[in-house]
């Protein structure tokens, strides 16, 4: 049966209704003449609730999930292929646009398998490794912030969303002072970073860390005993510690299944080991455990940018070995980040073999010997982990990025079959999916 | 489960059975032709003639250093015990830059995951996926499936590599195993055309279902169109000099 805004069309698998807005009655009439009471709803891949362009496919009877699954790859670019036809340095530009909330994330676990590969692990100077970690939780910050603003937002709290990009906003100024962009930096580049952070840097993080230490017990306040918030969030989107190991499930889902499993703890790299902070729990398995967890590392990285900006000496960003460093140095020009003007008139002035070497490092790039390795960090998401493969040449012979967000939403039907419709927003937004990640 | 950590006095240390070097023994990948990435033309350099084969590094033996030592010897010995010769599962050990890989012959690649996974000594509870990589010139074994596992338990991350042939192109699906793997797989199949017979449901994942091609491997052209800049023509990404 047809009505003006649900039109019907028969198909091999039973009636499809294709509901265009309007009088819900006519289509619940529709539907209940039909013989079976099956109901396969499409959510997305357009709907604002499903994190950019995930097409949610619900098999629902009454308001009840039967079955659920996710389609993908509606945002699927092809990094990793491109990476195969750039130079290993430039592969940092890709790489930050996998999953945009966690640029940094992305330049670091590549930037680490880079480095291992080239055997320069030790050599990367300390100041790098600091400013590498300082942007790091930073970026869990922005990345957490994200997560509970978006996913108050689904639940219809407005406030927590305007809340948490007013947080983020203040760390997006953060990131555009030290790396010249507010997102997509490619500012870790392999062998160190692509500037030093400039002047007043150091300053306004501590303002920042200032204003959000005070901000924070605002999310506590508004959320986090709120007993609305708590009847759509407790025991909604539920996943055990069994459940989170056969799917990998990492990250605040893991942690809010009571498993304190981080990378930063237990397979350190960048230094971590020597970092004080805690690694937060949550033992409710759903998507309260998952919130809690998040604010609480937000605390917990606050705490250690503070140890970063203590530790800071003066001293390179780059390795010294001048067959890898990238040799430009960056000056913020009239338009924009370029070429140091001093750099250039030394290369095009006065030293023939800076110009040769600048030109061959910069169009032909380092190479790198043959083997593969693997680097994790732990994203805000989870285990991010990049395989890296090089045949001995200037360009990557295959990255393989395991991204969180891919992982973890696998998980989707697991946390909804079963329960009610307006329950999966809440159980896809407590997973966090970033869908740059998931289909790089 | 095995207890078996005692010494092999088969693989004790000796002279002939020290690490094996970097670019020595191992796979052959490619053959590198010349050095500026130019085939055409008047190379009067001389540079255009050399020839170097490109090899990832070869097979270690014993001792691998670190725990890995001990996972070999409990994966050895926890095979023996279900009645398999683990020199048929293990095709050899590579150990290179602080990582342990073992290559596994694909027919007892399940067996492999299962007793890594449930063998308390090993206890690799969490795969992390599956990364496919297309070698083309590695004639037989085209084909490689590459998987990490980290024991969360003992703290430990050893790689697997399964491979297989283009004309063949089939490797056991570890979904039943590592219930994570089934879009990881997904994935392979999509870009690699690797197929993992036991998959629930084998299908593409990123690209269209329709799709023609399988867009990782190495033949298949990235594509893109050539951009004019300030008067000159930059090419395509693909279509420009590489230096490798």
């Amino acid at each position: 049966m047809t009505t003006p805004s649900a039109s019907a069309r028969e198909t091999t698998e039973g009636t499809v209704y294709t509901v265009t807005g309007g009088d819900w009655d006519e289509v619940v009439q529709s539907a209940a003449k039909a013989d079976d009471e099956r109901i396969v709803v499409n959510m997305g891949p357009q709907h604002p609730s499903t994190h950019g362009v995930l097409r949610l496919i619900l098999e629902i009877d009454g308001e009840t999930v039967k079955e659920a699954r996710c389609g993908i790859g509606y945002l699927h670019t092809g990094i990793e292929k491109n990476l195969e036809y750039r130079t290993w340095t430039q592969g940092t530009t890709f790489v930050t646009r996998m999953d945009y909330l966690t640029s940094f994330y992305n330049e670091t676990a590549y930037c680490l398998g880079v480095e291992k590969l080239l055997g320069i692990t030790d050599q990367i100077p300390d100041r790098a490794t600091i400013i590498r970690v300082l942007l790091m939780e930073l970026n869990r910050l922005s990345s957490h912030l994200v997560a509970i603003a978006t996913g108050g937002m689904e639940l219809g709290a407005t406030t927590i969303m305007i809340y948490g990009f007013r947080d983020r906003e203040m760390i997006l100024d953060l990131y555009e002072l030290i790396t010249g962009l507010r997102m997509n930096h490619a500012f870790i580049r392999p062998g160190g970073l692509a500037q030093d952070l400039p002047p007043g840097a150091v300053d306004a993080v501590r303002e920042f860390v200032k204003k959000m230490t005070k901000n924070l017990p605002e999310y506590d306040k508004l959320a986090t005993g709120n007993p609305i918030f708590k009847a759509r969030m407790q025991d909604v989107g539920y996943l055990d510690l069994t459940g989170c190991m056969a799917l990998g499930a990492t990250g605040p889902i893991l942690r809010a299944a009571g498993l304190a499993h981080d990378l930063r703890k237990t397979d350190p790299y960048c230094g971590y080991e020597t970092y004080e902070f805690d690694v937060p729990t949550a033992d409710s398995c759903d998507a309260y455990g998952r919130f809690l967890v998040r604010l609480e590392e937000m605390r917990q990285s606050l705490r250690i940018v503070e140890q970063c900006l203590d530790r800071l000496e003066p001293g390179p960003v780059m390795v010294a070995d001048k067959k890898i460093a990238w040799p430009a140095q960056l000056a913020l020009g009239p338009d924009g980040l370029g070429n140091s003007l001093d750099h250039i008139k030394k290369i095009m002035g006065t030293s023939m073999e800076a110009l040769i070497h600048h030109f061959k490092l910069v169009t032909e790039g380092f190479r790198v010997p043959p083997g593969q390795t693997y680097a994790a960090v732990e994203s805000p998401k989870g285990e991010l982990g990049v395989h890296v493969v090089s045949d001995g040449g200037t360009r990557p012979y295959r990255v393989h990025f395991r991204d969180p967000s891919f992982t973890n939403l696998q998980a989707m039907a697991a946390m909804c079959e079963g329960g009610q419709v307006a329950d999966v927003i809440v159980a896809v937004a407590s997973i966090d999916p970033v869908m740059g990640g998931v289909d790089r | 489960m095995s207890e078996t950590s005692e010494p092999n006095p088969d693989r004790e240390v000796g002279a002939q059975n020290l690490p094996g070097q970097r670019g020595e023994h191992g796979e052959e990948i490619r053959v590198q032709r010349g050095m500026f990435g130019a085939d055409s033309g008047g190379d009067t350099s001389g540079y255009g003639g050399l020839t170097r084969s490109v090899r990832l590094p070869g097979p270690a033996s014993r001792p691998y250093g670190g725990y890995f030592d001990e996972v070999a010897d409990e994966l050895e010995g926890a095979l023996e015990e279900q009645g398999l010769v683990p020199e048929n599962a293990i095709e050899k050990t590579v150990v290179d830059r602080g990582e342990a890989t073992f290559h596994i012959a694909r027919e007892h690649l399940l067996t492999v995951a299962r007793t890594l996974r449930d063998d308390p000594a090993l206890r690799f509870e969490l795969c992390t996926g599956v990364s496919g990589v297309h070698y083309p010139e590695d004639k037989g074994r085209e084909l490689h499936a590459v998987y990490h596992l980290r024991s969360i338990t003992h703290r430990r991350l050893i790689r697997l590599e399964v491979c297989a042939p283009d004309s063949d192109p089939h490797v056991p699906s570890l979904v039943a195993v590592y219930p994570t793997n089934d879009w990881h797989e997904r994935e392979t199949y999509d870009f690699f055309g690797l197929v993992f017979d036991g998959h629930p449901a084998l299908t593409r994942i990123m690209m269209p279902d329709d799709w023609q091609g399988f867009p990782q491997r190495k033949d298949y052209p990235l594509g893109g169109i050539a951009v004019e800049y300030k008067g000159a023509q930059i090419p395509a990404p693909d279509q420009r000099r590489s230096y490798s």
